[in-house]
């Protein structure tokens, strides 16, 4: 198709308005409420008051303003180097693991029709999985150019965590393609807009129970954070692979682990929560319509999100052992097994 | 005696962890929503706004008490000084202006860093010309050296002493307490 300027130039502006609506005002403005919310939201179950401090004037809020006081103070703070042979590397570090997780958010579907998704993508879940494996590099290079003991052995741990659970989580998601037939996040989710047995909206979650417990538990075990947090490991390495790192570059470090949150649980929600689907409703073509199916979406990745964040502190952490033992001799096999029973289920009703 | 503890031994559906992730999830759940409307399980204490009243028998503050007539009820006796376990009491005296009274102090120092706030120099004092106040916190200051000097000061405030000069036996004193 040839495109005009005046065409050209409109996709570059839509594509930029999604951008900065779901990005960087959803997708990062969770992200920065998470810094305070999960200390809050620990604080209230664990009995403690939590950061109720800054304030404006006499407005306190609950202290929601430590949201905005830590990023301004982590931006006077020193950005301290260690002696190290790789200074480029280590200032490098934290980046090169922010823009994967950033990246991977291009592909999801976000709202009906397909204007609603950054870059609609027909490999999009593996592109996800191509994306978000380079976050591994990120957390490694820290810990390589850090020069530090804490540092190496926490870069061990993440590396070798990241990459055992990539690959049961690669699996899990397999049955989802094979039930719904598809790599692309938008026919996943429209496939998800049927209904089983008359009542049962038939989103992932019911169609591939098992592979949801699977995704979830990988998923948190990619994001490095409690239960699975050997790779920080605060009682253990000091902070694991970004203990030499210092004000900004421990923030990215951070804010790469709050979007990792928001990422598993939007791609949770695409994937097995019916993504911007509302049971009974049609894909909407009106404005209204359209607004409300997102705004079910991001209740939906909002839902899980708090899931993440009670499950991490509800659980005490693995150990290391009972971390690889856990995704290549369970998470791995049962993956597998799902995989196998969906087949069989699928070439049984195909036959029927 | 050593004691051995059986291993529990969890069955199947509790090695799969899905429901009891989930109990906990709901547990911590409930204990989230109990302190969100009420926080009746949080025994946090806001310091700076809210304070917990001291012990009755703390002693937090050194005050140096007062004649009726605004002088210093010390005498330079060094009662204090000799009874002070710390040795963190120095004392200048100096020829009292009438001859009633022999001496006065020209300076009264505490180092509150080697001060171990036992009350013997209250104690000790004839003339109950040194109190510690029960219900105050001790002296906060930003530097070490504050406080050394901070007690120097004590010769320039607080009020008139109730007692009798000499040393008259006094019920609220001998209690201990003071208010």
């Amino acid at each position: 198709m040839e495109l005009t300027g005046h065409l050209v130039l409109d996709t570059v502006l839509w594509t930029l308005i999604k951008v900065l609506g779901f990005l960087f005002v959803f997708v990062l403005g969770t992200a920065l409420v998470l810094t305070w919310l999960e200390r809050k939201y620990s604080a209230l179950l664990q009995n403690r008051i939590g950061p109720n401090r800054a304030n404006i004037g006499s407005f306190r809020l609950g202290g929601l303003f430590h949201m905005m006081a830590d990023p301004i103070k982590m931006l006077f703070k020193e950005d301290f180097t260690p002696t190290t042979p790789n200074p480029i590397m280590h200032r490098l570090a934290p980046y090169v693991g922010l823009v994967p997780v950033l990246v991977v958010f291009a592909v999801i579907p976000f709202g009906p029709t397909d204007q609603m998704q950054i870059s609609a993508l027909g490999v999009g879940i593996l592109f996800i999985f191509a994306i978000s494996s380079l976050n591994v590099y990120g957390g490694v290079m820290g810990a390589w150019a850090s020069n530090s003991k804490w540092s190496l052995l926490g870069g061990l741990r993440i590396s070798a965590q990241m990459i055992s659970y990539e690959v049961a989580m690669g699996l899990s998601l397999c049955g989802i393609f094979m039930v719904y037939g598809s790599l692309d996040l938008q026919s996943i989710v429209r496939a998800q807009g049927q209904v089983l047995f008359g009542f049962l909206p038939a989103w992932g979650l019911f169609m591939q129970p098992l592979a949801f417990v699977l995704y979830l538990a990988c998923a948190i075990a990619e994001n490095k954070r409690a239960p699975f947090d050997v790779g920080e490991a605060e009682s253990e390495l000091v902070a694991g692979y970004f203990t030499e790192y210092s004000a900004m570059g421990f923030s990215v470090f951070m804010l790469n682990e709050f979007v990792e949150v928001v990422m598993i649980g939007c791609l949770g929600a695409t994937l097995f929560l019916g993504g911007w689907q509302i049971p009974g409703l049609v894909e909407g073509t009106t404005p209204g319509m359209i607004a409300l199916q997102i705004a079910a979406f991001l209740l939906k990745a909002l839902f899980l999100v708090w899931l993440q964040l009670t499950i991490r502190w509800t659980l005490p952490r693995f150990r290391y052992d009972q971390i690889m033992r856990l995704g290549w001799k369970i998470l791995l096999p049962a993956a597998l097994v799902n995989l196998l029973v969906t087949g069989i289920v699928l070439m049984a009703l195909d036959r029927a | 005696m050593a004691k051995l503890v059986d291993r529990m031994q969890p069955d199947l559906v509790t090695q799969s962890y899905v429901i009891e992730v989930a109990k906990g999830v709901a547990l911590t759940s409930r204990q989230f929503v109990r302190n969100l409307f009420g926080r009746k399980d949080t025994p946090t204490v806001q310091y700076p706004e809210v304070k917990t009243p001291y012990p009755a028998r703390n002693r937090g503050r050194h005050r140096l008490m007062r004649r009726p007539d605004g002088q210093v009820r010390c005498v330079a006796c060094m009662l204090c000084a000799t009874a002070c376990p710390a040795n963190c009491i120095t004392i200048v005296a100096a020829e009292h202006p009438d001859p009633g009274i022999e001496k006065v102090p020209t300076t009264f120092g505490i180092d509150l860093l080697k001060c171990i706030y036992c009350g013997f120099c209250e104690e000790a004092c004839p003339c109950d010309a040194i109190r510690m106040d029960s219900g105050r916190h001790a002296i906060p200051t930003d530097t070490r050296v504050a406080q050394k000097t901070a007690i120097v000061s004590l010769l320039d405030k607080d009020g008139p002493s109730t007692a009798v000069q000499g040393g008259e036996f006094k019920a609220d004193h001998a209690g201990g307490g003071h208010h």
